[in-house]
């Protein structure tokens, strides 16, 4: 991929990617967040938290299905810090709007909701992972401890659904979408890997 | 048979004196477009006016004639009409709350019969024109405060449900009263499943006979609009809003605690009773404080009011009882 391409690209998924929090926030300003706003804001940053990580976690997988796509890899770290801008956005909300800042509030909303509890320990999760996206860090890690630390990003993307489902009263199933998606991009690796080994091995005839 | 049919296509059946002139069709068609013109562009003219003044009530037909009564709480700003009528919990309608607003309209609510059945005198169905007139109609502002955490300012019209319970003779027996929603089965597509339907809901006798418990049949001077739970429902507003059943077909007296809908789907988390209480959580969120709707994000949060600010009406008919366990 030539430079002007992937500096174009880049610009459009940094676009694509604001869009929400900008939206949110022209929103806000003009008086049309709906008649909760907190929820609206809570619930619009966090889906877009999760949504993030979800596609930054089909990036590997649909570079092993078509090689042309490798370029992906480029735009896997955009996601995912994107992801936790929206996230850290998430829990600023609840620690501003539904807490008002009070430590005591937050301690026992942790301690005793269980769907905070998720939510919070996939936000932390997800702090490591941030502060060593950098290719200095790759680099000072170890590609191998790095990928090691990174696999956290599949407890956090757990979590973060299941602070969904937690939230949703009974009945309710929208995060089901999310959830299934995820599903079918954690069979997709392994299934992936062991059909192209089984492709080396020369265990199907080429037609 | 010898009649001829008409051929619908060539029209060769029509005499030719039955031809319009063609300056008259002409006139006709200048008449039809321009009376068009005139309500597209008067139909323009509210929708842009609407649009600029979003919060301005538009009104269902059917105004209501109300008077004003000494148990509306007063102080309190109340919730835009478009916010009451557009954020709603009807799950038969869909669980997204811009969903009953949308799906609602196939609710029939002409004609509608409320039948009154179990420990009574003499069972009977009473039609909704009927209860309009029972009792002389009154404006009641009323706080709503919904389990999930948060709350409305509603002017609801109606009268207190005890007005029509004198009527319906409950037998001594009668120690609860149960209400029985809408369904058919047909016109809620969307209703979550895993639910048994009809909705069901029920209150102990005195909280029924409570001066505040209103036999709901309006908003804002106007009949209710379907996601609001037309044509009639009740409104006990010191109990999370799931308490007050909307479409109301039945009313049945009876002598046992009676099953209700949101209590069977998760009996850790919805209580018989679910006052309105600051100091028991949902075993999810707490419930210490509320959102206030139609406020910007920053001024929305206040304090739970204890039996939603109504306790001077209603503490004492919990007087004794644990509100911890009897949730």
């Amino acid at each position: 991929m030539n430079k002007p391409t992937l500096i174009t690209l880049k610009t459009l998924v940094w676009i694509a990617c604001l869009y929400p929090v900008a939206l949110l926030g022209y929103e806000a300003v003009t008086n049309n967040l709906g008649p909760d706003p907190t929820k609206t804001i809570t619930f619009t940053t966090g889906l877009a938290a999760l949504r993030l990580l979800v596609l930054s976690l089909a990036i590997t997988p649909l570079r092993q299905l078509w090689s042309k796509l490798s370029w992906l890899i480029k735009f896997r770290r955009l996601l995912g810090l994107f992801a936790f801008f929206y996230a850290s956005l998430h829990l600023f909300t609840y620690i501003g709007l539904y807490s008002y800042f009070d430590p005591h509030t937050m301690l026992q909303d942790v301690l005793k909701r269980r769907f905070i509890t998720a939510g919070a320990l996939a936000w932390l999760f997800l702090v490591p992972l941030a502060l060593t996206s950098t290719t200095g860090s790759i680099r000072r890690l170890g590609g191998k401890r790095w990928q090691q630390l990174h696999k956290l990003v599949y407890v956090s993307v757990c979590l973060g659904i299941v602070h969904y489902w937690w939230q949703v009263k009974p009945g309710v199933t929208t995060p089901m979408t999310v959830t299934i998606v995820m599903a079918i991009l954690f069979i997709a690796r392994p299934a992936l890997t062991w059909w192209k080994a089984r492709r080396k091995n020369n265990l199907t005839y080429a037609a | 048979m010898l009649i001829r049919k008409p051929n619908p296509l060539t029209g060769t059946d029509i005499p030719s004196s039955e031809i319009t002139p063609k300056d008259t069709w002409l006139d006709r068609r200048k008449f039809i477009t321009a009376a068009a013109a005139v309500g597209a562009m008067s139909l323009a003219g509210q929708r842009l006016s609407s649009l600029l003044s979003p919060s301005e009530p538009v009104h269902a037909a059917g105004k209501l004639d109300t008077v004003k009564s000494p148990l509306s709480t007063t102080g309190e700003p109340p919730t835009a009409f478009k916010d009451i009528t557009t954020y709603n919990n009807f799950y038969e309608f869909g669980t997204d709350k811009g969903d009953p607003s949308r799906n609602a309209g196939g609710l029939p609510t002409r004609p509608w019969n409320v039948k009154i059945s179990g420990l009574v005198k003499t069972q009977k169905t009473i039609d909704i024109d009927t209860l309009l007139k029972l009792h002389p109609l009154e404006e009641r502002v009323y706080r709503f405060r919904c389990v999930e955490g948060w709350s409305m300012v509603v002017p609801w019209v109606g009268y207190s449900l005890s007005e029509l319970i004198k009527q319906c003779e409950p037998l001594p027996n009668a120690k609860y009263v149960q209400f029985i929603s809408y369904f058919s089965g047909k016109v809620e597509k969307w209703a979550p499943f895993g639910y048994n339907w009809p909705y069901s809901e029920g209150l102990r006798m005195d909280e029924a006979m409570n001066p505040l418990t209103l036999l709901t049949v309006g908003l804002y001077g106007d009949v209710l609009p379907n996601q609001d739970g037309a044509p009639v429902r009740i409104i006990v507003p010191w109990k999370y809003g799931f308490k007050s059943a909307k479409s109301i077909v039945q009313i049945k007296f009876v002598d046992k605690q009676p099953p209700t809908t949101w209590n069977d789907q998760a009996a850790n988390e919805y209580g018989f009773y679910s006052n309105v209480n600051p100091n028991k959580d949902h075993p999810r969120w707490s419930q210490k404080t509320e959102r206030r709707l139609g406020l910007p994000f920053y001024a929305q949060r206040r304090p739970t009011l204890m039996f939603n600010g109504y306790g001077d009406f209603v503490a004492s008919m919990y007087n004794g009882m644990d509100l911890n366990k009897n949730f």
